[in-house]
């Protein structure tokens, strides 16, 4: 496919969405932009309070206000700014526009409904269909994400069902109206690695069979490597880089980028010698509340210069969709 | 030979299911079936594999958390469940535990003084003056400063909380530190400090370690030795080299295999697993992995395999190796 030729299906520009509190105002997200596009993988990676499930919640309008609130920005979902509808408009497009999946499905599915209950609701709100239709489809979906014996699961509670096969219905009710927009928070964040090996082959699958734009959030840069075409590496409500993922993982540019990849324990990495103790990143995450006064890196930074303490770059152009915002790489195209 | 820290003998822990208004036992967890493995001083053991693979009730039966079954827990030589309370007590200052929360595991109505204190006072150590030079010691180790001893957990980040529950499992100066996912729930760039602070403290204090973990990677970097769990059972033992470079068992395989690379251009071909763990209540008869194992043959169904010695430090339970190049091995994987 001509990525150039393709048109995002969905274009996130200048989002801010900011919590206010006794302690004061929390910019979780504090002016990212970044596109989905039909069928293809876009990461957001970052650490705990980096603002990636913020960015999610907001596109699907659950921000809990009060706290939250979008403050500014506009989320483009074929040409109609989501942040103008009403809450009536947007229940139209969450579930067939626009769907999501959560890290844990067992506290986002309904104990008390069986999982044909729920799946079938999707295609009774949104497509109309009766309450057999319905059912059958719901056994169709759960055959087509490989959950065995369908007929028999779909009468079944989500307690019946392990772990791997409840994300698995999760993404079932998820993909049930065709969205074109996945959006799946941690999705395999709880799960154990050889289920998590499943799920995402799933994920990868139904992509190219639906040609879902998946907006896949994790804070695993192997699951991203894996899985992702473009990536986008958010620290502190802001995004710090954005590329695609080879270049990405090639071309590191932002210092916490690579600081994130030094920091994770490769498989086979030590057996092998290639180093015996892991390279960390000094300090830990800022409060919200109390963010650096220049680049939000800075206090942990180990290239930092004066100027970082006192200026925020701007996230710059440096070519091929190439982005990053550090005083380090500045010779591009500011945005 | 050095006698080991701790010598596991064929553990069974099985935990009964009861029913009804009688509570009638009407079946069992096998949580632990028949373990066996010995900790040398100043080792680390990693124990790894996924959920309700029994690696945590493994850990919690080596120190008397959990009761035995069947089998036996030898601390230098002595069995411990023929110690009384005062003896187990006194053994229990010298293995201690860091937990995976590090924010249930810590109590929010205590200062980290009081929490560091508290072990000190159970077991009568460092009193008076000693007290304050000791906390202060312990902050300093794990890279927290003196002054925040009189903070609340909750003005802490996680990874800064987790530094406070390994000082406190080091406050009683113990021989072994059993560590239950120490690192899980941290962010990735906080887990690197909190392993190489457990690597730095194994060298500084000559301390034995066992690290129960799900993630192969974590382990590979801390441990000396790594122990490979399903469904109660030990599939595979091995030095972390050895491992690494030559895993045996299939699962240990489909394990490495299912991890994630961190580098777009290994987007390799997985080894991917039908189905999920079965339930330890009711495991597959024969190798409990034959349920799902890409190597499956005849045999496995049928015949539980036994471990083999594959060269110094390698063991592995699997068919595949049966009346091959390794010799069949009767108890001790060690």
């Amino acid at each position: 496919m001509d990525k150039n030729t393709l048109k995002p299906v969905l274009s996130i520009d200048n989002l801010k969405t900011h919590f206010f509190s006794r302690k004061g105002v929390a910019r979780a997200v504090d002016g990212v932009s970044f596109d989905l596009t039909p069928g293809e993988v876009t990461g957001i990676v970052g650490e705990s309070g980096c603002g990636k499930s913020v960015t999610a919640l907001s596109v699907m309008g659950l921000v809990p206000n009060p706290p939250g609130r979008v403050v500014d920005g506009k989320i483009l979902f074929h040409q109609k700014n989501l942040l103008d509808l009403n809450i009536k408009e947007l229940r139209k497009i969450r579930g067939a526009g626009i769907a999501m999946i959560f890290q844990e499905p067992m506290t986002s599915l309904n104990p008390v409904y069986t999982i044909g209950n729920q799946i079938s609701e999707m295609f009774r709100l949104h497509k109309g269909y009766n309450k057999k239709q319905a059912l059958d489809a719901a056994v169709d979906m759960l055959d087509r994400v490989q959950i065995p014996s369908p007929h028999k699961r779909v009468h079944e509670f989500p307690h019946q069902l392990s772990g791997g096969m409840r994300q698995r219905a999760m993404i079932a009710m998820a993909m049930s109206c065709d969205p074109e927009i996945l959006i799946a928070d941690e999705p395999t964040t709880a799960l154990d690695v050889t289920v998590q090996a499943q799920i995402l082959d799933l994920m990868h699958r139904l992509k190219d069979e639906f040609s879902t734009a998946i907006q896949l959030i994790t804070h695993d840069l192997g699951v991203i490597a894996e899985m992702a075409d473009q990536v986008v590496v958010m620290y502190a409500g802001q995004v710090v880089e954005q590329a695609g993922t080879r270049e990405l993982f090639q071309h590191t540019l932002h210092p916490y980028t690579r600081g994130l990849l030094a920091s994770i324990p490769v498989l086979g990495h030590r057996t092998r010698g290639m180093d015996e103790d892991l390279t960390e990143i000094k300090g830990m995450i800022p409060s919200l509340y109390d963010l650096p006064a220049g680049c939000r890196f800075s206090n942990r930074c180990p290239q930092v210069m004066d100027k970082c303490k006192t200026h925020l770059p701007e996230l710059t152009e440096m070519g091929g969709g190439h982005r990053v915002r550090c005083w380090l790489h500045t010779k591009g195209t500011t945005l | 030979m050095k006698t080991p820290l701790a010598a596991v003998t064929d553990l069974k822990v099985h935990f009964p299911i009861k029913k009804g208004i009688l509570a009638r036992t009407v079946g069992y967890v096998y949580a632990v079936d028949g373990i066996s493995f010995d900790i040398m001083p100043g080792e680390t053991v990693g124990i790894v594999g996924e959920s309700g693979c029994g690696k945590t009730t493994a850990g919690m039966a080596m120190v008397q958390l959990t009761p035995i079954t069947s089998g036996t827990v030898q601390w230098k030589g002595t069995d411990m469940a023929a110690m009384n309370r005062s003896g187990l007590r006194a053994l229990r200052r010298q293995m201690q535990l860091i937990f995976q929360d590090p924010y249930s595991s810590l109590n929010p109505r205590m200062t980290v003084r009081q929490i560091l204190s508290d072990p000190m006072d159970v077991h009568d150590m460092f009193t008076g003056r000693q007290r304050k030079e000791r906390i202060d010691f312990l902050l300093d180790t794990v890279g927290l400063s003196p002054g925040q001893a009189d903070l609340y957990p909750h003005e802490f980040s996680g990874g800064q909380r987790q530094r406070i529950g390994i000082a406190r499992a080091l406050a009683l100066d113990p021989t072994l530190i059993i560590g239950d996912e120490p690192v899980s729930a941290l962010d990735v760039s906080i887990q690197a400090q909190i392993i190489n602070l457990l690597k730095r403290l194994k060298r500084d204090f000559n301390l034995s370690l066992i690290i129960i973990s799900h993630d192969l990677a974590v382990v590979e970097y801390i441990c000396d030795r790594i122990i490979v769990m399903y469904l109660g059972k030990i599939v595979e033992a091995a030095d972390y080299a050895s491992l690494y470079k030559d895993p045996k068992h299939p699962y240990t395989r489909t394990l490495m295999s299912a991890i994630p690379v961190p580098d777009p251009a290994h987007r390799t071909s997985r080894i991917i697993l039908k189905g999920d763990v079965p339930t330890p209540i009711n495991p597959p008869g024969g190798c409990r992995f034959h349920t799902r194992c890409p190597d499956r043959m005849d045999i496995c169904d049928k015949q539980e395999p036994v471990m083999q010695r594959f060269g110094d430090r390698h063991t592995a339970a699997c068919h595949l190796y049966t009346k091959k190049d390794a010799a069949p091995l009767s108890i001790n994987p060690n």
